[in-house]
């Protein structure tokens, strides 16, 4: 029997059972492809409950005469410093060191912001004065209307070096 | 009669259990207990310890940010025996890191990572990868400052990882920040996922060790006699279980495992640290771009390790500590030049001004991650060229001396950031920290 099966038609028979043989592995592959990307979906960040839609992130830390000039005052809750400088401009600074991580303490001794984790250190606008940290602190536009002080959360900028249109200044 | 033959059968069904993970009989010169000081047996040992402990504390803990501090205090408050039992789990993990790194460093010794053992190696190092994970996972689960701080800054380290490591980081954290996300992915993984790969990789390793044919044989011991793996070998092997087990009782009664208050998001403790195996990482960031501190040099050493035992040697040195007594000063000098360099160099940064200050025209991929690299890169190979010479080297002896000094560097740098850095990263004395 199996003689007579590899006997007649075996190159038309030959060429199906290569086809099909490939067919499989074809589809084994889509397969582990779909069960990967499946995976990789369900690891994907923000289990999206937790996100807040864009519109919620606009946050009022305090009316304008709260902040004296040449201050500099934690917001813990939203996790950055409000700074104004002497001249009465404002700037939002993240509390979030760009090294690792780690939250940024004001020293007022020294005017600077200092790393409790690696010992990097930003002046009073962010800049960096000693490494490791690569980069300044993000910071944020702040928003100045009718008197009161408001940050956007949703628009944390990294940024090279300090530029002047990075400060608010009240009206 | 039949009593005796009842037992007998008895017997030697319980032990045939054993012999599923042994021979019926091993070479009698493989029981030496400085061959393998017993290591791979105690890392199963505390596999065994981890799953009880882990699944009875899984009992009590809750995984939300909300409740796990709270859940770990009252397990350890109103639990008969709770907070040793978290303690057990404890000081069991932390000498699972010990006792993996150190059979690691014996086979490595021992020369028993080249082939047919190749697979054994390559599986154990990704068990030691594996027991690092498991480690740095469950390290966040009771979401105390320590917890929180520890692992922002330990998976912080993942983003400077070139392209792929922003997303991996994302995706372990499920966010932009450690919160509720990352708390369900650690839980997941340190009880889940990989206690199981662990498991696994473990049959495969011990499989890969059986068709080698069991621990490594000296050439000299080739023609020593078989003993009875029973008693001779489970004997010892259960001498050195209950006297591990009494070691971690003993210290989980006298020692506590840490617990500070509870995670606070805007307030980083100071200084704040990596868990312990990380601290070695942690430091060399300090002098290092981080590019090469947590990319270049960990993936050198890896592939280092991966491609170890397909270094093309004829030496003879499985199963012999040392292969001559020239390899042994010269892994003596490796080891006393990797210590000085290690602190010459934790020093010298210390004392020289910033490189970022110095020279803040030059990017700093260059002024601290290329220069340094390539000094010390360049000293460690005019050193092994030196021993070499000196001590006429074979090639394994040569493989020995650079494992000697890695280690010996790297513990250096881990010293220094767990008792030498106190507030904001300063160099002190331990008994300022």
């Amino acid at each position: 029997m199996s003689g007579r099966i590899k006997d007649t038609g075996s190159e038309h028979r030959k060429g199906r059972r290569n086809f099909t043989r490939r067919l499989w592995k074809i589809l084994g592959i889509v397969a582990l492809a779909e069960f990967l990307w499946f995976i990789l979906s369900l690891l994907k960040p923000s289990k999206e409950t937790h996100k807040s839609r864009p519109a919620d992130t606009i946050r009022v830390i305090g009316s304008v005469e709260e902040f004296p000039a040449g201050s500099v005052t934690p917001d813990r809750v939203n996790r950055l410093y409000i700074v104004r400088e002497k001249d009465g401009a404002f700037l939002a600074l993240s509390l979030t060191c760009p090294h690792l991580g780690c939250s940024v303490l004001w020293n007022a001794e020294t005017q600077q912001f200092d790393c409790p984790c690696h010992s990097s250190a930003f002046d009073h606008r962010g800049i960096v004065l000693s490494s490791p940290a690569p980069r300044p602190l993000d910071y944020l536009p702040v928003i100045i209307e009718e008197g009161k002080v408001k940050v956007d959360l949703g628009s944390m900028t990294k940024r090279k070096r300090f530029e002047s249109n990075q400060l608010t200044y009240a009206l | 009669m039949t009593e005796h033959h009842a037992t007998e059968k008895r017997e030697k069904s319980r032990f045939g259990l054993i012999l599923h993970l042994h021979p019926r009989k091993v070479k009698a010169s493989t029981l030496r207990f400085t061959l393998t000081f017993g290591l791979g047996g105690m890392a199963a040992l505390l596999v065994v310890i981890q799953v009880v402990t882990g699944l009875l504390l899984k009992f009590h803990y809750e995984p939300s940010p909300e409740n796990a501090y709270n859940s770990i205090l009252n397990l350890q408050e109103s639990l008969l025996f709770g907070k040793m039992l978290r303690n057990i789990h404890h000081w069991s993990a932390i000498a699972f890191v010990w006792v993996a790194f150190l059979h690691m460093l014996r086979t490595a010794f021992t020369g028993a990572y080249r082939p047919p053992r190749d697979g054994t190696w390559i599986t154990g190092l990704a068990l030691m990868l594996l027991v690092v994970l498991s480690n740095f996972t469950g390290y966040l689960l009771p979401w105390d400052q320590l917890s929180y701080w520890a692992v922002t800054v330990g998976t912080s380290l993942l983003s400077y990882i070139p392209l792929a490591g922003e997303p991996i980081r994302r995706a372990l954290l499920g966010g932009a920040e450690v919160g509720q996300p990352t708390l369900t992915n650690f839980f997941n993984l340190h009880t889940g996922v990989i206690p199981l790969m662990i498991i696994a990789l473990m049959a495969w390793h011990f499989w890969r060790i059986r068709r080698a044919g069991g621990v490594i044989v000296a050439d000299r011991d080739k023609e020593s006699p078989m003993a009875d793996t029973k008693p001779y070998l489970v004997n010892r092997e259960f001498v050195v279980a209950i006297t591990l087990l009494a070691a971690i009782f003993i210290i989980s009664s006298l020692l506590d495992a840490p617990l500070r208050e509870r995670a606070n998001p805007a307030f980083s403790p100071n200084p704040a640290k990596a868990p312990w195996y990380f601290m070695g990482l942690q430091e060399l960031l300090i002098h290092f771009h981080p590019l090469f501190a947590v990319f270049i040099l960990p993936v050198t050493a890896l592939v280092a390790a991966v491609w170890m035992p397909y270094i093309k040697s004829t030496d003879r040195n499985q199963g012999v500590w040392f292969l001559s007594p020239a390899g042994i000063r010269s892994a003596r000098m490796a080891a006393a030049t990797g210590m000085i360099m290690a602190i010459i160099f934790i020093t010298m940064s210390e004392i020289l001004p910033d490189p970022e200050v110095l020279l803040p025209e030059v990017t700093p991929l260059l002024t601290t991650g290329l220069v340094p690299f390539i000094l010390a890169a360049g000293t460690v190979w005019l050193l092994l060229k030196y021993l070499r010479r000196r001590y006429s080297l074979k090639r394994s002896e040569m493989i020995q001396s650079i494992v000697v000094l890695m280690v010996v560097s790297y513990a250096v740098l881990t010293v220094t950031g767990i008792f030498f850095r106190g507030g904001g990263m300063n160099l002190v004395w331990p008994w300022n920290v």
